[in-house]
């Protein structure tokens, strides 16, 4: 199984930035979210981040709390979501984080949810609601898996916490552009090339950048700014959205975003 | 953060990164200023002129007859606002005053906490938004109006089943997006820390006051304790008077909704399981895997899947019993209260009642009870005239 380090040293290698596209696992049914991901390993996603959908999702915008919804309703669970999993990795070994409401995984067990994810193909396990300040629920379950650990830094957590946090990530950091939930923005924040910075200082993991970047330029932007991955979420859920109607399109429109992204990091 | 904000393993920050620094300032502030002496000074006053503090104590003689033991009520349905609600919006509302900050947001399921936002954001001339699910507006469209006319904008909540559950989720989502000049006026004693804590202590003064009245106009304390519980704010108010009084008996009602076997209820304590939602470990509405069941009750305000932190550590150590009442049994306590005594109560509140109805034969005459009226039930009106129609 392919791990993080691999893939960002072979990038760094290349001199590129991780193409990281995110979608809600069985968004908008089974069938099509397997398709909808392997037409984004095929436009080049270099790692994939993949949410189970939960009832309520507060740290997601509206784009991905309906994606949860369609998800849902075509009748998602954990049992699919990693069989889902073994069918990606079925089709090429391509690092798999996943990105996951506490309740899910401590109602699963969280020892047994990051071996079985694990033994799925699973990379790590980030936590949207759980903090830094908690961590210690998941770090010890998670590397007796045998998983990386993935943390969010923002721009307004402070220097004493984002070195803790840089301390206790050995996948990548997570890093949130600009304050509020995950959606497309017209602008990316301008504090990003500073944020990067800080954390290039205190940590060598790998640093990602996600929330709102909806257009190549950001992510060219953002990986100017020395990023190591770009993380894509609404922007391509969204595409999904709006495409319902006509599967092949939706595919094509996922194809040809992702492939203009891809080149311009 | 200072603290870790449990209540044995329960309660705790389960929120996302971007809003621990926001938490970690109002965790700062509470402790700065709560024993401050102008703060309390201020509040004091505010609850006297502007609330109505203290509520009185209240004999409900023709009601006690009903059920055969001395029923007391505290008549916070008497305050400003007409809930408990004002407790808390003051106190919270002059916290953020006290810390500069300019904005108001707040959930709201029944509108009592919403409308006593809105009355405070009138009050220190803050912009309030209110975050209410398109549901809770529908059926309670007169506590809409009031926070319009006191300048509150109230936001529609579509996502989820639009009760208070998905108004806290958009609540949450809003204040991740505006945490440097947005105060989050939380409505109970739930969520992430501090709120838990900070609400608690903004009611107090229900157990406080009710405690010396019962002294000062009965010469004694009471057996039992009774309050309804959603979140449990207006319940751990006045459990907190009493809690050291190991004989006071302490009984939170939930709402049963149609019936616990249907499904269809917010029983929560009484029928939950552990898990984490909202930003605090509690007890649970959910299904195997941990998705959060959609809840039904009669009243807007207990229509919540889960519960104050500390409520789960009263009932695990049993200082604390809950049990839940169904919609009709709720129905008829309201009845009943309005033709005994002249007094609506909230719908919310008349849990609490059905639950000593219930009790009927159960208690001695002698015994004495004191139920938190926490809210007066004229917003509640039309609800119970569809449910049930007057003869003539």
């Amino acid at each position: 199984m392919k791990t993080y380090n691999q893939v960002f040293s072979e990038l760094k290698g290349q001199n590129r930035t991780a193409l990281i596209p995110f979608f809600v696992i069985g968004d908008p049914d089974f069938d099509t979210s397997v398709r909808i991901v392997k037409t984004a390993i095929d436009a080049g996603a270099d790692v994939l981040e993949l949410g189970i959908p939960f009832s309520d999702p507060i740290a997601d915008g509206p784009t991905i709390q309906k994606a949860d919804i369609r998800a849902m309703k075509s009748g998602m669970n954990l049992g699919k979501a990693l069989k889902f999993i073994r069918k990606v990795k079925d089709y090429r070994d391509v690092p798999i984080g996943l990105l996951m409401y506490y309740n899910l995984v401590y109602q699963y067990g969280t020892e047994k949810f990051f071996n079985d994810f694990h033994k799925a193909g699973v990379n790590s396990v980030l936590v949207a609601d759980l903090s830094i300040d908690d961590a210690d629920e998941i770090i010890g379950p998670a590397a007796s898996a045998g998983l990386d650990t993935v943390f969010m830094v923002t721009s307004v957590t402070g220097p004493e916490r984002m070195k803790l946090i840089a301390s206790k990530t050995t996948g990548f950091i997570y890093t949130v552009s600009l304050l509020g939930v995950t959606g497309s923005r017209e602008n990316l924040s301008d504090t990003i090339e500073g944020l990067i910075g800080k954390l290039k200082e205190l940590t060598n993991v790998p640093v990602c950048v996600g929330f709102g970047i909806s257009k190549p330029e950001h992510a060219a932007a953002v990986a100017q700014a020395g990023a190591d991955g770009v993380i894509i979420g609404s922007k391509i859920v969204g595409l999904i959205e709006n495409n319902l109607n006509d599967r092949e399109k939706m595919l094509a429109k996922i194809s040809t975003f992702l492939g203009e992204v891809k080149n311009a990091i | 953060m200072k603290y870790k904000g449990r209540f044995g393993d329960y309660g705790g920050f389960y929120v996302p990164e971007v809003l621990i620094p926001v938490l970690e300032e109002l965790e700062e502030a509470f402790y700065r200023f709560y024993e401050d002496q102008q703060f309390v000074a201020e509040l004091s006053q505010l609850s006297r002129e502007y609330a109505g503090r203290p509520s009185p104590l209240y004999y409900a003689k023709r009601f006690s007859e009903h059920v055969g033991f001395k029923v007391y009520l505290k008549r916070e349905d008497l305050l400003h606002g007409g809930a408990h609600k004002v407790n808390n919006t003051l106190g919270q509302g002059l916290l953020a005053k006290y810390m500069g900050k300019t904005k108001l947001i707040a959930e709201t399921g029944a509108g009592q906490h919403g409308l006593a936002t809105a009355m405070i954001g009138a009050l220190f001339g803050m912009e309030t938004k209110i975050f209410m699910g398109v549901i809770d507006i529908e059926r309670q469209s007169v506590n809409v109006h009031k926070m319009k006319l006191c300048g509150a904008e109230v936001i529609d909540v579509e996502g989820g089943t639009g009760t208070l559950k998905d108004a806290i989720n958009d609540a949450l989502r809003y204040w991740t997006g505006h945490v440097t000049d947005t105060f989050y006026l939380f409505g109970s004693a739930c969520g992430p820390h501090p709120y838990p804590t900070i609400v608690k202590h903004f009611q107090t003064c229900i157990g406080k006051e009710a405690r010396q009245q019962c002294l000062e106009q009965l010469g004694k304390l009471p057996d039992m304790i009774v309050a309804c519980v959603g979140g449990g704010s207006n319940a751990i108010g006045i459990f907190s008077g009493f809690i050291d009084d190991k004989d006071v008996r302490l009984i939170g009602v939930e709402a049963g909704g149609r019936s616990l076997n249907s499904g269809k209820h917010a029983a929560t304590l009484v029928v939950g399981s552990v898990g984490i939602l909202h930003g605090a470990k509690a007890y649970l509405l959910q299904d195997e895997e941990g998705q959060i069941h959609d809840t039904e009750s009669v009243s807007a305000g207990l229509d919540y899947p889960a519960v104050g932190p500390e409520h789960c550590l009263l009932k695990d150590t049993g200082r604390a019993e809950y049990v839940a009442a169904e919609d009709d049994e709720v129905l008829d306590a309201f009845g009943l209260l309005s033709k005994s005594e002249g007094i609506l109560p909230a719908l919310e509140s008349a849990h609490a009642l059905a639950y000593l109805v219930g009790q009927k034969g159960k208690l001695d005459a002698d015994q004495i009870v004191v139920v938190n009226l926490s809210g007066r039930g004229d917003k509640d009106v039309s609800i119970v005239e569809k449910r049930r129609p007057l003869e003539n």
